[in-house]
């Protein structure tokens, strides 16, 4: 649904300007790998607020529950043991759609207003536009997107797109009891992660950094990381996500070209004809033929 | 309409059957799959009611459009083996779309150019059958990097696919007295001596 109509930024499959005359701030959420604690209030709060009760699943063996994300589960934390100077790190990372400003889905996406990207970075699927073709699954850089069984509906996180229209924080945000996860205006929450990131480096964390991958564009999910430098070591976070060429080739100029080939092959062919005229038998056979059976 | 009984049988009825089969699975795989390829041809999905339907229909008609294929290619494949005769006539195929045919080599059943369509229309239907498997998430799932290549594959060959079908049916429009031979099978011998003349005489005995 279309809570904000005033501000879209992009939609998906659409060649023409959206309605985009309110402009917004851009919004991030932050989440502070270094102060969570895993305690998955967030994944509750997801669940209840957006009211969508996953299947109750089976222990794996790990705290990861459910084991992945689902069309029901759009939040989950990932739990990595890690050994790092002869020392175990528990490094947990809510996983979950990072709302890139340069969005795979989105561009994948065929059916016309299925993916909406608002002004304020929130990229959102309007389920009663998806056609459930997937074609946003192979095109995510973070694999997130998920298709549901029962309605082959696609569906992610929303970022709460509905509580951030009414100036809410997302529900995830509201539950989180260390303060791991925050909310506000994305230039607010790079400044909150400088200050993070000093204090990380000063206890030693050397390589301590923000996640706002670049080859994206950047996202509006961004991770205060102690190992910035090797993303892939929270649950292989990709390193440089970006979108694959093959789907920059498969949405960008080759279409509208291919489109203006087929187009020539057609005019080509009505051309061809009206300029050559049609290719008749020769008088010459059908007298012959005529003059045989005259016999 | 009288016939003449003295016209040529080129395709026999099941063989016709065959080729409409493919045909028109065809048209509805070409204006169904446009409609996911650019926006522009979004409306398409409209004749097969709603975006939805298109997407559940569309990898059906092309499994139907695979088997009727294979059938036409089991038919056909005999007939379109490239002979030296072919390679002649292709390499004066200019002459023969500047409207001047009274040059071109003696041609069999098919010309170069019918061959040429026949085998890549045939690879065209491999690599499309095999890229749409891949594609289709109702009932597959591949890894995404696999997924990424058939989305490509399948767009750029359906393109190239729709190309050289509307070369293949404007063929048949400009070269007069041909429709027929799809329609109910049969070709004046005039037709056949202008445009396929050591067919005819394999044919007549002449």
């Amino acid at each position: 649904m279309a809570l904000q109509s005033l501000d879209i930024a992009r939609r998906s499959a659409t060649t023409t300007p959206a309605p985009s005359i309110r402009e917004t701030t851009a919004v991030a959420k932050l989440i502070d790998v270094s102060t969570c604690i895993g305690c998955k209030a967030c994944q509750a709060a997801c669940m209840e607020w957006n009211d969508i009760r996953d299947e109750v699943g089976t222990c794996t063996g790990v705290y990861d529950n459910p084991i992945d994300l689902t069309a029901k589960s759009w939040t989950v934390m990932r739990y990595a043991e890690v050994e790092e100077q002869g020392k175990l790190e528990w490094l947990i990372r809510k996983d979950g759609c990072m709302h890139c400003a340069d969005p795979g889905c989105l561009k994948a996406c065929p059916s016309p207003g299925a993916i909406i990207q608002y002004s304020n970075g929130i990229v959102d699927f309007h389920q009663e536009n998806c056609i459930g073709c997937g074609y946003c699954i192979p095109a995510c850089p973070f694999n997130v997107p998920r298709i549901s069984k029962a309605d082959n509906k696609a569906y992610k996180c929303s970022l709460c797109s509905d509580r951030v229209a009414v100036g809410q924080a997302p529900a995830c945000v509201k539950a989180c009891p260390t303060g791991a996860l925050q909310f506000g205006s994305k230039e607010q929450m790079k400044d909150y992660a400088d200050k993070r990131i000093g204090d990380l480096k000063s206890r030693g964390f050397e390589q301590a950094g923000l996640y706002d991958p670049q080859g994206v564009g950047g996202t509006h999910v961004m991770y205060v990381l102690q190992h910035a430098d090797r993303p892939e070591l929270y649950s292989k976070l990709p390193n440089n996500p970006s979108i694959s060429p093959l789907v920059a080739l498969w949405k960008g100029f080759a279409k509208p070209l291919a489109s203006l080939t087929m187009a020539a092959v057609a005019l080509g062919s009505l051309f061809h004809f009206v300029s050559k005229g049609p290719n008749e038998v020769s008088q010459e056979l059908e007298d012959e033929i005529a003059k045989e059976d005259a016999k | 309409m009288i016939r003449n009984p003295k016209d040529l049988q080129r395709y026999t009825a099941p063989e016709r059957t065959n080729h409409w089969v493919v045909g028109i699975s065809f048209i509805l795989l070409a204006l169904s799959g446009l409609a996911f390829f650019h926006p522009a041809f979004w409306p398409l999905t409209m004749l097969f009611g709603g975006g939805v339907w298109t997407r559940i229909l569309h990898p059906f008609i092309g499994v139907l459009m695979a088997v009727a294929f294979v059938s036409m290619f089991l038919r056909f494949r005999a007939l379109n083996v490239m002979q030296p005769a072919d390679k002649e006539w292709l390499s004066r195929a200019k002459e023969m779309v500047s409207g001047n045919d009274h040059n071109m080599p003696e041609q069999g059943k098919y010309n170069g150019g019918q061959k040429m369509m026949f085998w890549m229309l045939s690879i065209c239907v491999l690599l499309m059958t095999i890229s749409g498997v891949v594609l289709w998430r109702a009932y597959f799932g591949f890894p995404a990097e696999l997924v990424r290549l058939g989305a490509v594959i399948h767009a750029a060959i359906g393109a190239f696919m729709i190309g050289i079908v509307m070369v293949h049916v404007y063929a048949a429009i400009w070269v007069r007295g041909t429709i027929r031979a799809m329609v109910y099978g049969t070709v004046t011998r005039a037709w056949a001596k202008q445009h396929h003349r050591a067919w005819y005489r394999q044919v007549t005995g002449k």
